[in-house]
This record gives C-alpha cells, sequence and structure tokens, in this order.
C-alpha cells in the first residue's frame, strides 16, 4: 500500500527534483510527513508567494522545472502571484497545492479556496486530483506539460484525504507521456524557412529581434551564429538579454520603451525583422502601427497563437527557436553587402550612447556599471522591478544565458528578492545579485529569515531612493511632479539585516561602491548593501505610452 | 465581422466548458452560442461554438481553443457545405377556441410540435436554422411568450467524412 502523499514524493523524486520551496499547514500535512523522509531538499521560505518566486527564479536560472509547495486556501492564494509571474514569462513551475478533503469540497470549508478555478487563467494547465489512482500519472503530466512546448506553470490540487487514500495496486508509470490535445510543434516548416533564408539574403536592413523564446530555447549559440554568419544586428526584449553578449559587435542591446536609441531607430528603419521567440509585446512595440512600419516580418515562435497576435505576420514559422534556427544555419544562402546598413547603425551608436551624469554624486547607473566591470559577466543577477530593472538591463553587461532573471510580463515587485534565493541553487557555484529598489525588496523583505537560516548567498543591491522610483518619474514627466504616494520615508536596512544576523553596509559616496561590492563577495552567506543614490534620478531615453518607439525622450547628453 | 461556427473536440471530463468560456471572457471575444454534448468517441465531448469577429480575431480564437490542453480539435466549417440545427421551446399564451386554432396552424407551418397543452397555454418544440426560429419567435409574440429557450446552434459537416479527432 503506497499513500497518495508517497506516490506524490516518488514522482517528484522520478522527475528529479533537486529542491522544493515551501511552507506547510494543515491540508498537506501527509505530504509533508512523507518528505520528512525524503533526500530532497526543502526550504521553509516566510511568505507563500516567496517559494512561487524562488521556484520561478530556480527554473530560470536552470532550465528546469521548479517546484513550490503549499497548504490550502489562504497558502494556495498567495501563491497566485507568483504563477501570475511565470505564466506572463513562460516559466515552467510545478505548483502543489493541500486542498481540504474531497467531501468538504464546495462546501466552504475552513481554509478551503477553489485554487483550480483561481489560477485558470493563470496557468498552462491545473489539476484537481479525485482518484489517488490518477496521481501519479497527472505529477508525470504535470512536468511534462510545464517543461515542453511554450513552458508555463501547473499548478496540481491534492486533497488531504487523497494524500492519506491507500492505493494497492501499483501500476508502472508510462514512460512516456502522451496527451492528445497537447502537442507542440518543434520544427518549422521548410519552406517558411527556406522563404525567410532568402528575404534575409536579400534585405538591405535586416535586423533580428530576439526575445525570452531563445534563452527558454537554449538557442542563444545557434542565434549568434546565424547573426554573424548572415551579419544582422540583433536588439533583444527585457527577456532575451544574455542571448547575445552584450559586448558582442552586432548586439544593440534591448529594444522598446527604455531600450537603446539604436536599437529602436535601427527596428524602424529596417526593411526585415527576423523576431524570434518574442510576443510583440506593447512595452516593446510603443505604438504598434509605427513598429518597423516599412519591414517585412518574419516570426518564429513555438507557439502559433503569439505570431499574428498584435502584428501581421509576413512568414510565420511554428517551431521552437533552437530548431528552427538550426535549420536555418544549415540552410542559408550568403548575403549580399550591408556596409551601409552597417554605417548608418554605427553611427547611431556613436551618436546616441547610453549615458548618465557622471559629476562625483551617487547614481544608480554608475552602481550597476561598477558591479558590471567587477563581476564580468559570471555572476546571476536579478532584479526587481522598476526602476532599478531599468537601470540593470541598459548598464550590466549580460555575456552568457541565464545570468538575467526578472519578471517582464507580470513586472512582479517583491519577486527579485525570493527569486534570487531559487537561482542559487541552481547555479550554487555562481554569485547571485539581486538588484532591488527600497520600495520592491520591503514587497518580500521577509525573506531575510529564510537567507540566514540557510545561509544562501544572496548578495542584495539596494538602490534606495527613498521612493517608488519609477512611478515617481512618470509622476514628474507626465503628472507635474505632484508625487501622489510615492515617497517612502528613510529605512535602515542594514539594521533590519543585523537582526536576522546579516552582514551589510550603507553606502552614500562613488568611492565607497567597489569595497563594499567586494565586501559582499568575500562574505560567506547573504550581504545587504544600502546605496543612498540620487533621489530623483530618472530612467532615460524613455518612449512615452502611446508613443513611437522612435520617438524618445532624452536625459542627459554630454 | 461575421458569425463562424466552430467544432471543437474536447475531452470529456469535468471543467473543459469552464476553461473554454473562461477563455472567452478573457480575452473579450464574443461568443454568440456553445452548445456541448457527447459524441461518437466515447471519451470525447463535441462542442459547437458560434462566434463573431473579423478574420484576425476568428484566427486568434481557434488559436487560443487550440492551445487549452483539454481541447483536442477545432474546425471552422463556417465556410464547408454543413446543416446546422437549434432547438427551441417557446410556451405561447392562448383563448381556447380564439388564439389557440391559430397558433397550431402556424406551428403546423414551421413543422413545430405542440409537446403540452394547457387551458391557456401550448408548449411548442420547433428544430431548425436560426432563421427559422427567429421568424417563429416574431410570429408568436403578438400571443404573448411566456418562456422561451433555445439550446444554441449545434452543427455537422455534409457528407460521409466524419471531423477526425486528431490535432
Amino acid at each position: 500500500m503506497k499513500t497518495g502523499a508517497k506516490i506524490l514524493i516518488e514522482g517528484l523524486q522520478h522527475e528529479g527534483v533537486e529542491v522544493i520551496f515551501g511552507y506547510p499547514g494543515g491540508a498537506i500535512l501527509p505530504v509533508y510527513d512523507e518528505l520528512y523522509n525524503s533526500r530532497m531538499k526543502h526550504i521553509l521560505v516566510r511568505h507563500e508567494q516567496a517559494a512561487a518566486h524562488a521556484a520561478d527564479g530556480y527554473a530560470r536560472a536552470s532550465g528546469r522545472v521548479g517546484v513550490c509547495l503549499s497548504t490550502s486556501g489562504p497558502g494556495a492564494c498567495n501563491l497566485v502571484t507568483g504563477i501570475a509571474t511565470a505564466y506572463m514569462d513562460s516559466i515552467p513551475v510545478v505548483a502543489i497545492t493541500g486542498q481540504v478533503p474531497t467531501a468538504l469540497l464546495g462546501n466552504d470549508a475552513f481554509q478551503e479556496s477553489d485554487i483550480t478555478g483561481i489560477t485558470a487563467p493563470i496557468t498552462k494547465y491545473n489539476y484537481l486530483v479525485k482518484d489517488v489512482a490518477d496521481l501519479g500519472r497527472v505529477v508525470r503530466e504535470a512536468f511534462y506539460i510545464s517543461g515542453t512546448g511554450r513552458p508555463g506553470p501547473v499548478l496540481i490540487d491534492l486533497p488531504k484525504d487523497i494524500q492519506n487514500a491507500g492505493l494497492a495496486d501499483e501500476t508502472p508509470l508510462p514512460e512516456h507521456v502522451a496527451l492528445r490535445g497537447y502537442q507542440p510543434t518543434y520544427r518549422g516548416h521548410a519552406r517558411q524557412i527556406d522563404t525567410a533564408l532568402r528575404m534575409m539574403a536579400e534585405a538591405e536592413r535586416p535586423v533580428i529581434y530576439a526575445g525570452g523564446g531563445i534563452i527558454l530555447s537554449g538557442a542563444s549559440q545557434e542565434l549568434v551564429e546565424l547573426a554573424e554568419r548572415m551579419g544582422i544586428p540583433v536588439t533583444t526584449t527585457l527577456m532575451g538579454l544574455g542571448c547575445i553578449p552584450c559586448d558582442h559587435p552586432l548586439n544593440l542591446g534591448m529594444l522598446g520603451m527604455h531600450g537603446t536609441c539604436y536599437a529602436n531607430y535601427a527596428v524602424t528603419d529596417c526593411d526585415l525583422l527576423i523576431a524570434v521567440g518574442v510576443r510583440f509585446d506593447d512595452r516593446v512595440t510603443g505604438r504598434i502601427e509605427a513598429f518597423a512600419p516599412g519591414a517585412q516580418i518574419v516570426h518564429i515562435d513555438i507557439d502559433p497563437a503569439e505570431i499574428g497576435k498584435n502584428k501581421p505576420i509576413d512568414v510565420p514559422i511554428v517551431g521552437d527557436a533552437k530548431t528552427v534556427l538550426q535549420a536555418m544555419i544549415q540552410r542559408m544562402k550568403p548575403p549580399g553587402a550591408r556596409g551601409k546598413w552597417q554605417d548608418q547603425i554605427r553611427v547611431w551608436k556613436e551618436k546616441y550612447p547610453l549615458q548618465y551624469r557622471e559629476d562625483g554624486a551617487l547614481r544608480p547607473q554608475y552602481i550597476i556599471r561598477e558591479l558590471s566591470d567587477l563581476l564580468k559577466g559570471e555572476a546571476v543577477i536579478v532584479s526587481e522591478v522598476g526602476q532599478n530593472q531599468m537601470w540593470t538591463a541598459q548598464y550590466f553587461c549580460f555575456k552568457k544565458p541565464r545570468t538575467w532573471i526578472t519578471s517582464g510580463g507580470l513586472g512582479t515587485m517583491g519577486y527579485g528578492f525570493p527569486a534570487a534565493m531559487g537561482a542559487h541553487f541552481a547555479q550554487p557555484e555562481v554569485p547571485v545579485f539581486v538588484i532591488a529598489g527600497d520600495g520592491s525588496f520591503q514587497m518580500n523583505i521577509q525573506e531575510l529569515g529564510t537567507v540566514a537560516q540557510y545561509n544562501i548567498p544572496v548578495k542584495v543591491v539596494i538602490l534606495n531612493n527613498m521612493y517608488l522610483g519609477m512611478v515617481r518619474q512618470w509622476q514628474e514627466i507626465f503628472y507635474d511632479r505632484r508625487y501622489s504616494y510615492t515617497e517612502l520615508p528613510s529605512v535602515e536596512f542594514v539594521k533590519i539585516a543585523a537582526a536576522y544576523g546579516i552582514d551589510g553596509v550603507r553606502v552614500e559616496t562613488c568611492d565607497e561602491v567597489l569595497p563594499a561590492m567586494k565586501l559582499a563577495l568575500d562574505t560567506d552567506g547573504p550581504f545587504v548593501m544600502d546605496f543612498r543614490i540620487e533621489r530623483e534620478e530618472n530612467v532615460y531615453p524613455m518612449v512615452p505610452a502611446g508613443a513611437a518607439i522612435n520617438e524618445m525622450m532624452q536625459g542627459y547628453m554630454k | 465581422m461575421k458569425a463562424h461556427t466552430l467544432s471543437v473536440l474536447v475531452e470529456n471530463r469535468a471543467g473543459v466548458l469552464s476553461r473554454v468560456a473562461g477563455m472567452f471572457s478573457r480575452r473579450g471575444f464574443n461568443i454568440e452560442s456553445l452548445a456541448v454534448g457527447t459524441c461518437e468517441v466515447p471519451d470525447m465531448s463535441r462542442m459547437t461554438i458560434v462566434a463573431i469577429g473579423d478574420d484576425a480575431e476568428v484566427e486568434q480564437i481557434k488559436k487560443q481553443l487550440n492551445k487549452l490542453v483539454d481541447v483536442i480539435k477545432v474546425t471552422d466549417i463556417t465556410d464547408v457545405e454543413n446543416v446546422g440545427r437549434e432547438l427551441a421551446l417557446i410556451k405561447v399564451n392562448t383563448e381556447p377556441g380564439g388564439s389557440r386554432a391559430e397558433v397550431m396552424q402556424i406551428a403546423d407551418i414551421f413543422r413545430a410540435q405542440i409537446i403540452d397543452v394547457a387551458a391557456k397555454s401550448l408548449v411548442l418544440e420547433v428544430t431548425g436554422d436560426s432563421g427559422k426560429i427567429n421568424a417563429l419567435e416574431n410570429l408568436l409574440r403578438q400571443y404573448g411568450i411566456t418562456e422561451l429557450v433555445r439550446t444554441g446552434k449545434i452543427a455537422v459537416v455534409r457528407g460521409g467524412k466524419g471531423l477526425k479527432s486528431s490535432k
């Protein structure tokens, strides 16, 4: 006889799960009792939202499925923001929730919530298991659905009586999962690929627009090889940073609302846009009619529903980015000369570099640049959301995929710190830095307890301007500097860290920046840096909402 | 904007209807009718969905339906030769000796069945395409319709071939 709880734990082990982020409670007790015997690592977070974010961070840094665990009702509901974050960025996470016993389902029982109903719009799929005989198969399917095709979160809701129910008949699990309603397309259509390649060879001003799909599919190497052999410049979305080394001559940096001028100009002027693993998000495209207005568009994506969703596409290619790019490299034809286009891009790069005022004041861009120079790309950088995120995206030099972790689609403040805990378990040998604002950090600051308990060496960089900075920036520009509820009082983060037994420093001048970072690196365990930055520093360039992406507002220019 | 008839094979499982309906409301798609029931394959159901939108919108609806794990196959039969039918039950006020005979005559013309007779009312059962049912409804309105139920359209493609159940 095997209980449901045991079937679940064995199922997780069978899927190769190394670490679970979770928080126990009444309706998940049988699973926790079984977990007590298991060799899998369990990290006790301080709030279930952090468990979901940590599982997501683990998934992004490792490329594997992350797992989080909670009880029913409030525990399950607290996972929701984390699940939605993973869903919007297509991150493979399996969330397991306890549920009231089946006899009480629908009864408004204590700590009951309809979590499969609540998460239907924010999961790739979810299960409410009502028969213990289904559980083994459900666990297999959940991991399969979560990690294949366009990845995404899957939730398994497990009533307490199913966790306790015994199953005598031990039918072995199927080796392969077969679902007649779920069959992702991996190989692109050969004729479509040839059409795209012909256009790429003939185009005079082509640009590749690469996104998170490249990272998810592990296609960075293929992307760079194709770009080099075809001589096509590459701009990346926020989610795609790291898929081409930032210092690569063909790299244009990020495009969109806070993208580089040269990326936005290149996309606006191009005659062929090759979009790979992207979804034409409004933060990227600005006014959609004015996005790449004169270009023919090739769109490669594993999700057919993304193709043509926001913008008509000339050559759609449904398939996995890596598989399609490999096929393209094999079948490509040499391109014509593109000297004029390369010259034009060089002129834009020289004329409109990313820049900020270097006057000795402690500015966030300087801090990110120092960190970038110190780490040389050999670190995992996790951001919160807001100005801290955009400055990091602009000024940190990412050299490899899966070294940049950020909540792009949902834009979840409070994501970064717990996601960094997850990232550490994925890449334990590599330093993990969180770039936070004082606002974001305080949304999941309780996780200082978790990093202290397990000595998780997450280094926290707080860009502390005592504002909800990005909102304040919009109020400054669009609301006549009426700072309605965006000012935060000063917080002594070093003292808070100390209360948890964590070391930290407060930094107020530029010459203290590097020593603080070196101290953080030399410290065995977590570390908090409270950088008191220029309070009203803004993120530039900036495309106002509703404008075309070449209509950028410039900040400071030399 | 055009009405599209989609024939959708789905897993016959709890929660599938809510996943499909939820996708429509969440993404702001317009649904005219949705009828669902078991079909020739034992563990599947077939939905007939009438959705309204321009070409791009209907394309998105089909793709988003296909993305649902419980959806096995989506076929747009709008431009294929098909027969579509709807069933309606209509309760009409009648006066014995007066309007009752007229209503019965109308029912006869529309080949509607009278399935219940009471002192002052009749219940008509009618099948047909939406146009026919609308026409009957309009004619009966003058007598006073106290209750009307429609199933929503169901449809099959003409000819010997069935809609295959693979994606």
